[in-house]
């Protein structure tokens, strides 16, 4: 708001005016989460007994860390559309090396690092270097990854995962009753936190994305920036695979499917801006947890399919243009 | 500030949505008996219910060369030719583990015929699921020198032309799985069918529940006919059984992510399920792990043949039944090729039986160091070599 929209009791300092003020400047995302909290627990409490709860968190977790992922990309002012394939083809690898014995695991989880790193450095070098836009770049590669998971795997899961492996994504850490799957969200919250917000890594991040000939300018590899960018986000889709197959198993080749849409989803209704430069790690943590949400409240409410789908829709929309609508305003 | 209210009018509005949603409750179940279903086709269910009772023609040692009796048979003589043959086929897609499973024994037993010196060429086409390549790739077939046609059909309607233009060339035609609206082919092979496969399932937890409980369903998706017809078999039995209570009828996408969050909500929204009937089995490990996770007791769950579920279910002494759509049609389809090169009569409409794995036999069929996604009626273990083969890989 300017100075001249500003109410006089503002400029006096009233109470009111500065709670006004403090409120709107919280991200819709967050009133939106709490009013699905609050339609949840009136159509049904006993989703937040402990229990529930930990479902809740162990199916949520693995959007939540691919969601942060993205977030990293779409700040950077890229995109990034082959994280969904990526999920597929680190499971299937991962379960075709285990092959139901858990001495492979540490072999298992070498390569689908080496894998996720070799995709986002093509992702990185087509897109910074032959300066293919990135949209055109990883769709390519969702194509990519997608055919040659299909061709290394006959068409079906190969190999088995072991209770170790999907320890992650489906037990709790030691006798404590945590999930190891919210230990794992809280790290990776933290971990990029720290990242985007106390280094000097993170200014660049959001230097590159508002303004790449200005960053370039003053000296910021923006290359460099982006690449790096690109690994922690087909990172983020590895582990985010771990934590998903931990939670539900493999039973085909469909695991990634859609988590570039819904990663993208979560980002934008956290706040994280399509065209780069701005977003946060909470907002996009409070997106994908939203859309987890939705998609919990539409099975407590047992709506008929075909409305589930405009709700979510409509939700979706009306967060985004009333995020949208605050910053122009702002 | 006009366009924040409007804003935030238009979240109240979908707040009210939600509210307005939720008392109706109306889940595809009831909106099914308001208007008469299009897949629905009393006639076929009976029929395939009536063939559920009959016992077929042939070996149960060999089921894919079984056959119900009929008296329409199909002389090939004008047929007959001498091998090696080239056989062509226009697959729909290997886009499921189902399909997978069948396309592997498929290729197996014609292995076999190459072996024996039967045939000397195998071309496959494979249309994506997309019924407008698969109307191209049997053009291109019919300009390659094919013996014979095989089509596995992505859609009834927009591949009957196509069957009746392959039929047209002279050449005999061979389909599986999915029907067409002509009768123009050679032979046209399937299982049962949909609503004995439904019906299989729901019969059986509706006396495993002595006709009292709480049911969830589960299916994969709505308007495919294939599996619109199992839930109308399991709709019969669920209605007429006034203490059965179907709790919910959900869409999962065959997704276990999906299944395992919808079948937790359930049990915190109803609390006891006495029942899950699915139109699928993919699923159901997840199902299983859903109620595992949320320290409910497991309740009998129907599944379908594929391997993963049949370990735990062997495993853990579950309660459960698994109806099969066998994907050792496709092994029949060659069967049938041989049959009609060789000049040998075959059935116009061959219907194959529909076994079921159960408590009593999962014993017998689950196939521990196999991959989950197998499906033991591919009959795979009855060609030599072939098993091994997939323990290989």
């Amino acid at each position: 708001m300017s100075v001249i929209d500003t109410p006089y009791s503002a400029v006096e300092g009233s109470a009111l005016a500065k709670a006004r003020a403090a409120i709107t400047r919280v991200p819709v995302i967050y009133a939106v989460l709490v009013v699905l909290l609050i339609l949840i627990y009136w159509r049904t409490p006993a989703f937040f007994q402990m229990n529930s709860l930990v479902a809740f968190i162990r199916s949520a977790a693995p959007l939540i860390v691919v969601a942060i992922g993205q977030m990293f990309v779409l700040v950077s002012g890229e995109i990034d559309l082959s994280v969904g394939s990526l999920i597929t083809v680190a499971a299937a690898l991962a379960a075709k090396i285990i092959d139901s014995d858990s001495a492979n695991i540490g072999t298992a989880l070498l390569v689908v690092i080496v894998v996720a790193a070799g995709v986002a450095l093509i992702n990185a070098v087509v897109t910074t270097v032959f300066h293919v836009p990135s949209f055109a770049t990883t769709l390519a590669m969702l194509l990519i990854a997608q055919g040659a998971i299909s061709i290394v795997t006959n068409g079906a899961p190969q190999g088995g995962l072991t209770p170790e492996f999907r320890a992650l994504g489906r037990n709790n850490f030691a006798e404590t009753g945590i999930p190891n799957a919210l230990l794992v969200t809280i790290a990776v919250v933290l971990g990029s936190l720290i990242l985007l917000n106390f280094t000097t890594f993170g200014r660049r991040v959001y230097a590159v994305g508002g303004n790449a000939a200005a960053a370039r300018l003053s000296g910021i590899s923006v290359g460099r920036i982006k690449g790096a960018c690109f690994l922690i986000c087909s990172l983020c889709g590895a582990l985010g695979s771990i934590l998903l197959v931990g939670f539900s198993g493999m039973s085909s080749l469909n695991v990634g499917n859609g988590f570039e849409f819904q990663s993208i989803s979560a980002a934008v209704l956290g706040g994280v801006a399509l065209t780069g430069g701005r977003g946060s790690v909470f907002g996009a943590t409070a997106g994908a947890l939203a859309l987890q949400l939705v998609f919990r409240l539409l099975n407590l409410l047992s709506l008929p399919l075909p409305f589930r789908l405009t709700v979510q829709g409509l939700i979706i929309l009306g967060a985004v243009a009333v995020g949208s609508v605050r910053r122009s305003r702002s | 500030m006009r366009t924040q209210r409007l804003m935030s009018l238009l979240a109240l509005v979908l707040v009210a949505l939600l509210f307005t949603g939720s008392p109706q409750r109306s889940t595809n179940a009831q909106v099914a008996t308001e208007t008469p279903n299009p897949f629905l086709s009393m006639g076929d269910l009976n029929k395939q219910l009536g063939l559920l009772k009959d016992k077929p023609l042939g070996d149960e040692k060999t089921p894919w060369l079984q056959m119900f009796k009929t008296d329409q048979m199909v002389n090939t003589t004008s047929f007959k030719k001498a091998a090696p043959w080239t056989l062509c086929f226009s697959n729909a897609s290997v886009s499921n583990n189902w399909r997978v499973s069948g396309f592997g024994v498929m290729n197996a037993d014609v292995d076999a015929l190459k072996k024996a010196g039967k045939v000397k060429d195998f071309i496959v086409t494979d249309a994506g699921e997309k019924a407008d390549k698969q109307i191209s790739d049997i053009d291109d077939l019919l300009t390659r020198n094919c013996d014979l046609i095989i089509i596995s059909p992505t859609s009834t309607e927009q591949l009957t032309p196509a069957v009746e233009k392959a039929a047209a060339s002279g050449k005999p035609v061979v389909v599986f799985d999915r029907g067409v609206n002509t009768t123009k082919y050679t032979t046209f092979i399937h299982p049962i069918g949909g609503y004995a496969f439904g019906n299989v399932g729901a019969d059986f937890l509706v006396k495993q529940l002595n006709g009292k409980g709480n049911i969830l369903a589960l299916r994969i998706l709505p308007g495919v006919d294939v599996l619109e017809t199992r839930w109308l078999a399991a709709k019969q039995i669920f209605d007429a059984n006034k203490d059965i209570k179907v709790v919910g009828v959900e869409f999962d996408d065959n997704d276990p992510a999906k299944t395992k969050s919808i079948v937790t909500d359930y049990i915190q929204r109803v609390g006891q399920i006495d029942g899950v009937w699915m139109d699928a089995g993919e699923a159901s490990v997840a199902v299983y792990e859903a109620f595992v996770d949320a320290g409910a007791k497991v309740p009998p769950i129907t599944s379908e043949d594929v391997n993963g579920w049949l370990k735990i279910w062997n495993d853990k002494k579950l309660n459960s039944i698994a109806p099969t759509y066998p994907s050792f049609q496709w092994r029949t389809a060659i069967a049938a090729a041989e049959m009609i090169l060789d000049g040998e009569p075959v059935p116009k409409e061959w219907i194959l039986p529909q076994p079921s794995v159960t408590n009593d036999n999962v014993k017998d069929y689950v196939q521990k160091d196999l991959p989950d996604t197998y499906y033991v009626f591919s009959s795979g273990s009855t060609i030599s070599g072939y098993l091994d083969s997939l323990r290989k890989k």
